[in-house]
C-alpha cells in the first residue's frame, strides 16, 4: 500500500489527481475500521493531517468557513455559540478519543446516512466545498449525498471544508441511540430556526442519505411568519403536524438498529421536542444552546 | 512531498512497479526517541505491542469502540487502534507505561489501587490514558454532553461528568463504581 503524505494543500490534490484512487485520511476513526478489518485494502492511502490549513477556521463574509481537518472536540469547544447544533451533535460523536481525531469533513467524505455532522449540517443550509487541480466548487450539502456512503465527490477531488452562517437562531440536535457514547445513531434530528427567515431541517439514519424535511420547512416557515415578533405559544396541532411532515420526508428501512416503523415515532417524537426546546429558547429571546 | 520512489526507472511502468510497503517513522514514546520502520499498513497499536514491546495499551476490539488501547497523541487521549502508525512521525506518544515517573505511581494509578477500581485489569491501562487526557480536557474547561452551563470553564467533575466523559472506556468486569471514585478522587 502506497502512502502518500502531503505537507501543502496543492500537494495534496496533486497527488489526487496522480492516484485517484487513493483513500484520503483525516482523523481515520472510519477508514481505519475498515482497514484493520480487511473490509478495505486501498492501493494508496492519502493522509491529510500534515496540513496546517485544513485545521484552521474563520468568518468569510457573512459564513464561517470551517477547514475539513478541525475536529470535533475542536468545534465543541470554538464553534459552540456560531454553530450550536453542529456543537451539539460533535458532543455526542463516538467518545472523546474519537472526537479528538475525527472530524466533520471526514464525516462528510464518509457520507454515511447516520453521519452525527450531517442533519446539524443540512439543518444549517452549509455547502461543502470540493476541490481538485481541476478548480474548486461548492456544492450545498443535500446535494452532496448521493446514496449510502456514497456522494458527488469525483475521483480527484478532496474535501476542503464546509461553510455555515452563524445561527441567528435557536438550534437543536437530538439522536436516539442504546447508549449516548460509540453507538451509531437509530435516528437523529437537526432543526434550526432563523428568526424573521425560515426554518432549516436534517433527518439522519432514517434514508438512503441524510435528508432534509422540505415540506415541514415550508409548513413551519409559514406558520412561524407572523410568529417570530409575538412570540406567542405554539398550538400543539402545528407542533403535530410538523412532527408528522418531519417523519413523512424519512425513508427508512428496517435494520439491526431499529425497524422503519420506530425510526418514523423516533423522527416525530425528536422533531416535536427540538421545536419545543428552540421556540421556548426564541420566545425567551436566547440565543439557544443545545 | 513524502511520495516514495515509483521503483522503476522514469515511473514509465508505474502500474507494474509495486510501490514501498513500509515507511521510516521517528517518533518519540515516553519520552524515548525510536527510529523504525513501519508497515505502511499498521496500526500505532501494533506497533507499540509487537515492535515496542510496549504491550501495556491492550487489543479489545481493535475499531474503536473499547478504548483498551487508549494512549496520549501529543497530550490527547486518542485510540491507538485506529490511528496508523506512520502518520505519527515527529509526533509524541504517552503509553500507561509512561505514566510513571520509574519510581513513584502516577496519581491515577495510586488511586486506581486504593479504590480497588478493576477486577481483570484488562481495561485499566486504557481507563489511566483516558483519566489522564480527559482530566487535562477539563481542566481547559471542556464542557462535555452533560455540562449544563457550556460557558462555565471550570466544570466540576461530578459522577455524571466523570461517566460521560469516561464513557470512551468500557469495563468488562463492571468496576465502573470504583473506576469513577479513583477518578473522582484525583480530580478532587
Amino acid at each position: 500500500m502506497r502512502f502518500l503524505r502531503p505537507h501543502t494543500w496543492a500537494e495534496a490534490l496533486g497527488a489526487k489527481a496522480e492516484f485517484p484512487d487513493a483513500l484520503p485520511l483525516m482523523g481515520g476513526t472510519d477508514v481505519m475500521v475498515d482497514v484493520n478489518f480487511g473490509r478495505a485494502r486501498p492501493n494508496a492511502l492519502l493522509d491529510l493531517t500534515a496540513i496546517p490549513e485544513l485545521r484552521t477556521w474563520a468568518p468569510d463574509g457573512d459564513a464561517l468557513r470551517v477547514g475539513a481537518g478541525v475536529t470535533y472536540a475542536r468545534l465543541v469547544s470554538e464553534l459552540a455559540d456560531r454553530l450550536p447544533a453542529l456543537a451539539a451533535a460533535s458532543r455526542t460523536v463516538g467518545s472523546p478519543q474519537i472526537r479528538n481525531r475525527g472530524t466533520a469533513g471526514g464525516n462528510l467524505g464518509s457520507a454515511s446516512p447516520a453521519g452525527d455532522a450531517h442533519p446539524p449540517l443540512l439543518a444549517g443550509g452549509a455547502e461543502v466545498e470540493l476541490e481538485s487541480v481541476r478548480g474548486a466548487r461548492r456544492v450545498a450539502v443535500e446535494e452532496f449525498f448521493a446514496g449510502p456512503k456514497r456522494s458527488v465527490l469525483e475521483p480527484d477531488e478532496l474535501i476542503a471544508g464546509f461553510r455555515a452562517r452563524p445561527a441567528t437562531g435557536p438550534q437543536y440536535f437530538a439522536k436516539v441511540g442504546t447508549r449516548n457514547a460509540m453507538v451509531i445513531a437509530v435516528c437523529s434530528f437537526a432543526l434550526a430556526l432563523r428568526p424573521g427567515e425560515g426554518v432549516g431541517t436534517g433527518i439522519g439514519s432514517a434514508g438512503p442519505t441524510p435528508l432534509r424535511a422540505y415540506a415541514a420547512e415550508e409548513f413551519l416557515a409559514g406558520e412561524l411568519a407572523d410568529r417570530w415578533e409575538k412570540r406567542d405559544a405554539l398550538p400543539g396541532p402545528v407542533i403535530g403536524e410538523f412532527a408528522e411532515l418531519v417523519a413523512g420526508a424519512a425513508r427508512p428501512i428496517d435494520d439491526v438498529r431499529g425497524t422503519a416503523d420506530y425510526r418514523a415515532h423516533v423522527l416525530r417524537v425528536l422533531a416535536r421536542r427540538t421545536l419545543t426546546w428552540a421556540w421556548a429558547d426564541h420566545c425567551e429571546g436566547g440565543a439557544g444552546c443545545a | 512531498m513524502d511520495v516514495p520512489s515509483k521503483g522503476t526507472a522514469g515511473g514509465a511502468q508505474r502500474t507494474a512497479a509495486r510501490p514501498p510497503a513500509r515507511t521510516d517513522v521517528t517518533v518519540s514514546v515516553n519520552g524515548a526517541v525510536e527510529r523504525i520502520k513501519v508497515d505502511n499498513r499498521a496500526s500505532l497499536l501494533d506497533v507499540l505491542r509487537e515492535r515496542l514491546g510496549l504491550t501495556g495499551a491492550k487489543k479489545g476490539c481493535d475499531h474503536g469502540q473499547c478504548g483498551a488501547c487508549t494512549v496520549l497523541l501529543d497530550g490527547r487521549r486518542v485510540n491507538a487502534c485506529l490511528i496508523l502508525a506512520v502518520t505519527v512521525d515527529q509526533a509524541e506518544v504517552v503509553t500507561v507505561e509512561g505514566l510513571t515517573d520509574g519510581t513513584r505511581l502516577h496519581p491515577l494509578q495510586a488511586a486506581f489501587i486504593e479504590r480497588d477500581a478493576f477486577q481483570c485489569g484488562y481495561c485499566t491501562p486504557g481507563q489511566l490514558c483516558s483519566a489522564v487526557g480527559m482530566l487535562a480536557e477539563a481542566a481547559k474547561g471542556r464542557a462535555s454532553a452533560v455540562t449544563a452551563d457550556l460557558a462555565d470553564d471550570a466544570p466540576v467533575l461530578d459522577e455524571a461528568e466523570i461517566r460521560e466523559r469516561m464513557s470512551g472506556n468500557l469495563c468488562r468486569c463492571g468496576a465502573y463504581p470504583n473506576i469513577v471514585a479513583a477518578i473522582g478522587e484525583v480530580a478532587g
